[in-house]
């Protein structure tokens, strides 16, 4: 069970970086199954090859970041559709990362790397018999808070607003000077960074790296995003950033209660995850369940909306299950008890209705 | 109305030369455009030229109106200004700076632009005060420094203060949740706190009630004096484009077909401009019908 947290807490980076492009930068990444293995088959092949563990990590961070880096090369030099450049990207990965697993010392061909014996970050835990325990728990949730930290951080820079200008308005963030091919592809880049770190933990975690490893990960980070965005909402980043970590942390949980069942093989897996990934998106569009998951959370709670928003959903864009939720939130008397609100919010200035104009070119 | 049958036939002589040709030898442009051809599609049967050979100078502290039926190529000439399009041919300079090559992005730090769309001109799921930190932030680098310090968001709150509409109380709520009339008066205070050399206005009241557009005119109107901006303005409404700013320029078929000068401006009326569609315009009977 612990074992199982421990997990969730290591995917919680990926679903980070997940929530970097997703919810961000509105960009549908699949490069993540490439830049994860890249990250576990890099970082693994180092320490075989004698490198310290921590330096390591560092390698499968910039073997990430790389793959990402092509990724937005691909979309913003070439124009290639986000959703196609990053699976292209994603299916040349899997070449690259058997190469660099066959970069071992003794040259072998190998579509697995082994680190029985070797030394990884993780040694301490295992040689003292804490590895799925709460002083494991305790150290790598540090870690994981560190990095959510970070990533608000980023978030709340200049640069970092540029970035959600990007995903949130593009034409507006290029009229205001924003060169969105940069901040696109920054991001791609530390979002997979951020994939390719969670790679590197996974790989010294489990002391193994498997070229099959990142299959499906793309999903875990999805399914990590939405299960914590809809407990916490997305109020604050800050909250929407514990949401994500507490997402990955519960779907792992969950997997490992169900794999409990006898029936249910480790196969299924993909299935299940699949399952869980349609049914959130399904339930995420509904009104009854959103109001639902706004009265049972305490979080959802908190937006203190004076109107209704006056933008038409999209229904199509990611951000429309947002939308939903705060228009459900919104629905509601929640006035009470707001204290975090520094101003008492004035009278709205009279009804008004936005009418859309016509794209009209003349 | 006398005036009106004395000037009406007079501005029919369509104005292949920049019209302030002596005006700048005095003042130096802001904006000049010359000899700019756009053509959308070329090739195809959907091919449709946009702009034939448009010639204009804007000198600084001028303030443009342009109305023009649809299709007149009024707004292409502002995107092509912005540089979201690419032009056929011609040149492009803004104070000076032969600009027609450099990408939207780049020149944005020199001009701003408020859209039609109320939508298009705001960031809606980040807050009032990121929204003004990232226009603050026009044509300076991108650093890692904090996008909302203290001072930041004191100017912030003395700025929103000028538009009158309490949003100073409300900075931290996201854009989105805001009217249509609020949003547009925000992207215009976005668009002209960092004085930009130029601002294009797109039809920015098209899209709201007469009284929201009335306010966001007058906003319009204030920021423009009070920041000494150069300014072109796009409008279907002829009232507005009167009142509004020193010069008047009609387009029509991709061509600027009439440029009133100050002094003409300031002796049209609504009616006179009615005419001028209808004569030279080129709102012939057969263009009404269909």
């Amino acid at each position: 069970m612990l074992g199982a947290v421990d997990q969730g807490l290591i995917t919680a980076v990926l679903a980070l970086g997940v929530f970097l492009t997703f919810r961000i930068l509105n960009f549908a990444d699949l490069t993540v199954d490439g830049s994860f293995t890249a990250g576990t088959a890099s970082t693994a092949i180092l320490i075989f090859n004698g490198v310290p563990p921590v330096v390591a990590i560092g390698g499968g961070i910039v073997a990430g970041a790389l793959a990402g880096l092509v990724t937005g090369v691909l979309h913003t030099k070439f124009h290639i559709d986000p959703l196609l450049a990053s699976i292209l990207v994603m299916l040349a990965m899997y070449t690259v990362n058997t190469r660099i697993m066959w970069m071992g010392h003794d040259g072998l061909h190998r579509s697995n790397v082994g680190l029985l014996g070797k030394d990884t970050i993780f040694t301490p835990l295992v040689e003292n018999r804490l590895r799925g325990t709460w002083v494991s728990v305790g150290c790598i949730g540090a870690g994981v808070l560190v990095v959510a930290a970070v990533m608000v951080w980023f978030l709340a820079t200049k640069f970092g607003f540029a970035v959600m200008t990007t995903g949130d308005n593009p034409g507006m963030a290029s009229a205001m000077g924003i060169n969105t091919a940069m901040t696109k592809t920054v991001t791609l880049m530390v979002s997979n960074g951020l994939v390719g770190l969670c790679g590197a933990i996974t790989a010294q975690y489990v002391s193994s790296s498997n070229i099959e490893d990142g299959r499906g990960m793309i999903l875990i980070g999805l399914a990590s995003v939405i299960l914590g965005n809809a407990i916490f909402g997305t109020r604050y980043l800050w909250l929407a950033a514990i949401g994500v970590v507490v997402g990955a942390v519960l779907y792992r949980v969950a997997i490992f209660w169900a794999l409990k069942w006898e029936f249910i093989e480790n196969s299924d897996m993909k299935l299940m995850s699949a399952v869980l990934v349609v049914v959130a998106l399904v339930l995420s569009q509904s009104k009854s369940a959103n109001t639902l998951v706004t009265k049972l959370s305490p979080w959802r709670q908190r937006a203190d909306i004076p109107e209704q928003m006056s933008v038409v959903p999209n229904p199509f864009s990611p951000m429309a299950e947002l939308d939903a939720a705060h228009q459900a939130s919104t629905a509601q008397p929640t006035h009470t008890g707001s204290g975090h609100a520094r101003h008492k919010a004035p009278p709205p200035c009279g009804p008004d209705n936005p009418r859309r104009g016509p794209d009209d070119p003349g | 109305m006398t005036q009106a049958d004395e000037n009406g036939p007079a501005w029919g002589t369509p104005q292949q030369t920049p019209p302030d040709k002596t005006a700048d030898d005095k003042v130096p442009s802001m904006l000049s455009l010359a000899g700019i051809c756009k053509t959308f599609y070329p090739g195809t049967p959907n091919e449709r030229v946009a702009l034939r050979d448009v010639d204009l100078e804007l000198a600084t502290g001028d303030f443009v109106t342009i109305i023009g039926s649809n299709g007149a190529g009024k707004s292409t000439l502002l995107n092509v200004t912005a540089g979201s399009l690419s032009v056929d041919s011609g040149k492009v300079r803004i104070n000076g700076k032969d600009v027609t090559r450099s990408p939207a992005h780049r020149r944005a730090a020199r001009i701003a632009r408020v859209f039609q769309d109320p939508q298009a001109g705001t960031a809606p799921h980040l807050t009032i005060e990121q929204n003004l930190s990232v226009a603050l932030n026009r044509g300076r680098r991108l650093t890692l420094g904090l996008g909302l310090t203290r001072s930041r968001r004191r100017c912030f709150v003395e700025q929103l203060a000028t538009l009158e509409q309490g949003l100073e109380h409300r900075m931290n709520h996201r854009v989105g949740l805001l009217s249509g009339g609020q949003r547009q008066a925000l992207s215009l205070l976005m668009a002209t706190f960092t004085h930009p050399d130029l601002l294009l206005l797109d039809e920015h009241t098209a899209a709201l009630d007469p009284e929201r557009a009335e306010l966001v005119l007058r906003l319009t109107a204030q920021m423009i004096s009070d920041h000494q901006l150069t300014a072109l303005m796009v409008t279907h409404n002829m009232d507005h484009a009167l009142r509004m700013g020193n010069r008047l320029l009609m387009m029509h078929d991709g061509e600027i077909v009439r440029s009133l000068s100050p002094e003409e401006k300031a002796k049209a009326t609504v009616s006179d401009l009615l005419d001028l569609f209808a004569t030279k315009g080129g709102l012939s009977d057969r263009t009404l019908l269909t």
